[in-house]
Parts: C-alpha cells; sequence; structure tokens
C-alpha cells in the first residue's frame, strides 16, 4: 500500500461526503471548462471567419448587423447597396479584393449567397465533390447543407425567399448542384453559394413584367454587400471614411465591431465565471469541512498512524492525497460535463445554423482548471492537514 | 530491555509524576496496575518515546530515549514498539490484510504480504485476511489488531487496557494470547490495566513485574 491507495480507501470510507464534495467541485469546474471553451471557441470561429477581411461595406444601418449578416450570416443585411456604387469601389486604389455579397433567398433554412468563386478560395474551400458554379443558376453547397438536405451534385432544387425559410418558392427557377464542399469548419459549411447573377436571375424572372422591366431591372441591379481586402493597412484610417462620408454606404470594421461585440458577450462570460467561482469556493468550502471532520473523526486512527511509525508530515500527507484524489476526480467530471455542455451548444448553434463551433477541444486557458482543482483542494486541506499534522499519539491513550 | 531510574514526567500544568525504577528483561513481562488517571498511559508513552521524561531516564531496548529525537524516534517506534490500543481502532475502510499493510506502510517499510499472511497466520486469523473490520467479532478483531502491532516484530509490545469491556473469558484468553504472542517473538510484554483479572491470568511459571500506580495494590 502506498499513500495514494490509502488516502483512495480512506476518501471513499465515507461515500456520500466525498460523492457530495465530487459533484460539487464537478460543478465549479465544469461550469469554469464551459465558459472557457465557449469563449476560445466562439472567439476561433470569429476569427477563422473574419481572417483577410478588413472592411465590410454595405448599406447605411447597423455596423454590427453588417457584419453580423454579411460575414457570419447570422442577422438580416442592412439593406442593399448599387451595384455601380460597388464596381467604383472595386477600382479604388486602396482596395486590393473585393467579393460582392447577395442575399435575400434561402434553401430550407440556409442561405443562399450570391457571390464570385472569389468568395470560394478566400476561405480555402474544398470541394468533396463536383466543382464552383460554371454559369448562372448552378449552386455550391456547404458540408451542413448537403448533409441535411442529401442533395448531391447534379440535382435541382428551388430558393425561397427570405432568408429565415419559409417564404415564397422560386420553384421556376431551380438551381442545379454543381459541387459540395467538403467541411472545413467555416462559415461556408452552411451557406448555399452561387454566382451572382444566379441571384438576380431569379429575382428579375420572377418580378419583371415584361422585357422592358427587364432591363430597367438590370440597370438598377443590387448587391446587398462588399467584403473588401485593403491593399495597405494604412487604408484602415482613411478608407471607412472615405466611404461613410462620400457615398450612400456604410463601412463597418469587422475587428472593431466584433471586440464590441465580444465585450458585450464578455459581460455574460463574466457573470459565468463568477457563477463558477462561486461554486468552486462552496466546493472548497465543503471539501475544507468534510476534510475537517474526517480528521475529528479519525484522529486516534491517525495518532495509530503516528504510534505505528508515521511521521506527522506522512500523516499530514494522507490528507492532502485525499484532496488531490477529489481534484483529480472533479476535474475529470468537471472537464467532461464541460466538453459535453460544448457539444451540446454546437449541436443547437448547428441546429440554428448558427456559428459553427465544434465539441472536443483542449485549449491553453483550461489547463486554468485542473490548476484551480489542485488549488482549491490543497487550500481546503491545508488547515485540516495542518491539524492531522499535529495529532498526538496521547490521545490514542486517551481513547477509551 | 527496559530499565528506568529516577523517571519522572511534569505535566504542562506543573504537576510531576514520579515512577518507581523498573528492571524488565527481554521476554519478561510488566503489569502496570493502577485506577484511571493513575498515570499508566503516562508511562506507556514514556515506554515508546512518545513523551520525553522530564527528568531521569527511561532505557528501552538498549536507546535511552531522553536524547531521542523527535524523527528518529519515529523509526526507532516503528521498529521497537509493537501497541495494542485498548480501543482497537481497526480501520473500517480498510480490510483486515490492508489493516496490516497500512503498518508496514506507517513504518516506511515495502508491503510484505507473506510476513502480513504470517502474522494472521500466528494468531488464527488469517481467514479473515479479507474481511472489512465490522465483520468481525470482538475477539477477533483484537487477534488482528493484535497481529498488526506484532507484524514488524517489535522488541517491546505494549497493551493498553487489554481486557476492558471482555468477560472473564474473554479476559483470560486475551491475557493468554498477548503472552503467547510475546513469548513466540521474544519480546517483552508490558500491559498497563486496572483489572486485576489480568494479573490472575498471568501465567505464573514465568512470572511478572508489577509497577503500581495510585493507590492500587495488587
Amino acid at each position: 500500500m502506498n499513500t495514494i491507495a490509502i488516502a483512495w480507501r480512506f476518501l471513499w470510507s465515507r461515500p456520500l461526503s466525498a460523492g457530495l464534495n465530487v459533484l460539487l467541485l464537478s460543478l465549479g469546474l465544469g461550469s469554469l471548462s464551459f465558459v472557457l471553451l465557449a469563449s476560445h471557441q466562439i472567439d476561433q470561429a470569429f476569427e477563422r471567419d473574419l481572417a483577410g477581411i478588413d472592411v465590410v461595406v454595405g448599406a447605411k444601418g447597423s455596423p454590427m448587423q453588417l457584419i453580423l449578416s454579411g460575414v457570419f450570416h447570422i442577422d438580416a443585411p442592412t439593406g442593399n447597396i448599387p451595384l455601380v456604387a460597388v464596381k467604383a469601389l472595386e477600382k479604388h486604389p486602396q482596395v486590393a479584393k473585393l467579393i460582392p455579397i447577395s442575399l435575400g433567398d434561402s434553401f430550407r433554412g440556409f442561405r443562399i449567397v450570391g457571390t464570385t468563386p472569389d468568395y470560394l478560395t478566400h476561405y480555402k474551400a474544398r470541394f468533396a465533390q463536383g466543382g464552383a458554379w460554371a454559369v448562372p443558376m448552378q449552386a455550391v453547397l456547404g458540408a451542413q447543407v448537403a448533409a441535411q438536405s442529401g442533395l448531391k451534385v447534379g440535382d435541382r432544387f428551388a430558393g425561397s425567399h427570405g432568408l429565415g425559410g419559409g417564404g415564397d418558392s422560386h420553384g421556376q427557377t431551380p438551381y442545379v448542384v454543381s459541387g459540395v464542399l467538403a467541411a472545413g469548419g467555416s462559415v461556408l459549411d452552411r451557406l448555399v453559394l452561387t454566382a451572382t447573377e444566379s441571384v438576380w436571375q431569379v429575382h428579375e424572372g420572377d418580378t419583371a413584367l415584361d422585357a422592358d422591366d427587364r432591363k430597367v431591372l438590370e440597370e438598377e441591379r443590387e448587391l446587398t454587400l462588399a467584403l473588401i481586402q485593403y491593399r495597405t493597412p494604412l487604408a484602415a484610417v482613411t478608407f471607412p471614411r472615405f466611404v461613410n462620408s462620400s457615398t450612400e454606404m456604410q463601412a463597418a470594421a469587422p475587428a472593431l465591431e466584433i471586440t464590441r461585440l465580444l465585450n458585450m458577450i464578455g459581460v455574460g462570460t463574466d457573470v459565468m465565471r463568477a457563477l463558477a467561482g462561486v461554486l468552486l469556493l462552496t466546493a472548497g468550502l465543503s471539501v475544507f469541512i468534510a476534510l475537517w471532520s474526517a480528521v475529528r473523526e479519525r484522529r486516534a486512527d491517525l495518532a495509530l498512524l503516528r504510534m505505528l511509525g508515521a511521521p506527522p508530515r506522512k500523516v499530514a500527507a494522507l490528507l492532502l492525497c485525499e484532496a488531490l484524489w477529489l481534484a483529480l476526480l472533479a476535474t475529470l467530471i468537471g472537464v467532461l460535463a464541460g466538453q459535453e455542455l460544448m457539444a451540446a451548444l454546437a449541436w443547437f448553434l448547428q441546429l440554428d445554423k448558427s456559428v459553427l463551433i465544434g465539441g472536443l477541444a483542449w485549449p491553453a486557458e483550461l489547463w486554468s482548471v485542473p490548476a484551480l482543482a489542485v488549488g482549491v483542494a490543497l487550500l481546503s486541506a491545508l488547515l485540516p492537514a495542518y491539524e492531522a499534522y499535529r495529532v498526538s499519539v496521547s490521545e490514542l491513550l486517551q481513547s477509551r | 530491555m527496559i530499565c528506568t531510574r529516577q523517571l519522572a514526567y511534569q505535566y504542562p500544568g506543573g504537576t510531576e509524576l514520579r515512577f518507581e525504577d523498573v528492571d524488565v528483561a527481554q521476554g519478561g513481562v510488566l503489569l502496570l496496575r493502577g485506577v484511571s488517571g493513575s498515570g499508566k498511559s503516562t508511562w506507556l508513552a514514556l515506554a515508546a518515546g512518545l513523551l520525553s521524561p522530564g527528568a531521569g531516564d527511561i532505557t528501552v531496548a538498549g536507546q535511552s530515549l531522553k536524547a531521542l529525537g523527535k524523527v528518529a524516534g519515529d523509526a526507532w517506534r516503528a521498529r521497537t514498539i509493537g501497541f495494542l490500543p485498548q480501543k482497537l481502532h481497526l480501520s473500517a475502510a480498510l480490510t483486515v490484510h490492508a489493516n496490516l499493510a497500512i503498518a508496514q506502510w506507517a513504518a516506511g517499510q515495502p508491503q510484505d504480504d507473506a510476513r502480513i499472511r504470517e502474522a494472521l497466520t500466528a494468531l488464527g486469523v488469517h481467514e479473515l485476511a479479507a474481511r472489512k473490520p465490522a465483520q468481525l467479532s470482538g475477539g477477533q478483531a483484537q487477534r488482528v489488531a493484535l497481529a498488526r502491532a506484532v507484524l514488524l516484530k517489535p522488541k517491546v509490545i505494549l497493551a493498553d487496557e487489554p481486557t476492558a469491556s471482555l468477560d472473564d473469558d474473554a479476559a483470560r484468553q486475551a491475557v493468554e494470547l498477548l503472552q503467547a504472542t510475546a513469548r513466540r517473538q521474544g519480546a517483552t510484554l508490558v500491559i498497563a490495566t486496572h483489572d486485576s483479572r489480568v494479573s490472575a491470568n498471568l501465567d505464573s511459571q514465568i512470572g511478572f513485574q508489577p509497577l503500581f500506580f495510585g493507590r492500587e495494590q495488587l
């Protein structure tokens, strides 16, 4: 027998107390793991989808709404902007790359995005089947869309008006699947991608009353927004100001808006962290009470160990070891619970066709969970261990 | 084996307890007789090196305990003293086998299952090795506790009130068992008791040395 094995047996000699303490500690550590994992994965999802996009230009309105709708596709767009204005921006000397985005329709709740193949290149999309569209009315399905719809290359489908699903069907102008993307974890996974012209074609075909009307519509073509990459970082200072002051459009910097958003979410995560802190404090107190009463109940047993030759530090180490067992078990359960909760959140968000996050992850900050568990357990065990250290063998001689 | 000279102990309150000189040879039996609170436990604690004498000296197994430091005292006690407490303190969380193994752990020795089996067999309780203390009768528990006390082959066995709350038959068996175990191990046996049945049951052929505490008379 060694100290670790004896501590384990002593710990479970009071199964109810040990079980409750493991549960309490696990609750605190699980909440903390969940907050850390959620923050990390949401940060990562934002970072991944925002990579290489310096500014988003769209209709005037809320800049955050513009970013959420244009980059993450989780909000309604602020409106449309004239195609000619976007074409003018494309020629601006500070613009290195411009990706047009046209929104308006959806397929079973997944957004249909009219764009150029640059959008696929930007996110380094890989094809699982087929390839990009060659002509309008061909579409590429994101991995999640393909998985949920069961569509494959060559299949036809019709979009419906509106972004939330349930709108009028554009049955007269169906799309043909030209390719299916491999899952990449980016926003593309939950989009239907097609040529910008497809979006115009669907709407112009549906709304034009005659050929003249169609011609007018063609002249007044619009886009929803444009994702822009600067030629030089200095453009960040002047370009948004130029767009906001001299055009009817607005430029929103994703980095700025997402920082604002994360700060808002941060209040929520701070509350969660505080809650986890309170749970951990409660668990720490509970561990302290359990170990303290264990020492008091077992004073004579501990004294016997001293009588049998165990030095005080060995008896104290036994108590610390019990606390470390609690920490280890609670860390395992807590982190597992955190990961499970995260997987559930990922599943829920996927159902909600919202930000894509994964379940299993071990970001560096998650190491703070076992560290905190050991810290709380050892801190709670310090006084009981000292009490065990001080146990006098004479108590054994006096115990009748 | 145990030799005391003008041994005295001063309690924290200032009260001093003086003890008669004792000379017990190896394999001998010393009976500490006295009522509760008369100083028997203090004498046991002094003999186990748990308390330092206020005056005089006590030598156990050739070691003067006056000069024994705390750290050295733990190691010395582990290899020299076997202790049978009145309340047996078998850990309820551990099996009989593990209750003995913990003695080896406390003494800083590697677990020796063969030695544990040997000690349990010598006391006739080897078949109980897998049981928990709650599954033992009083007599069985005392044998297990004695097996634990002699596991490391101590030179001195200290027994504190070994017959308390036992009926006459069980008390006789307990004393005989203690004496037989000490004899088999060649250990010196010290029994602290207020129970007159202990002296009545000690093997008169071997003889024992009494040490009286308070007003107790044999």
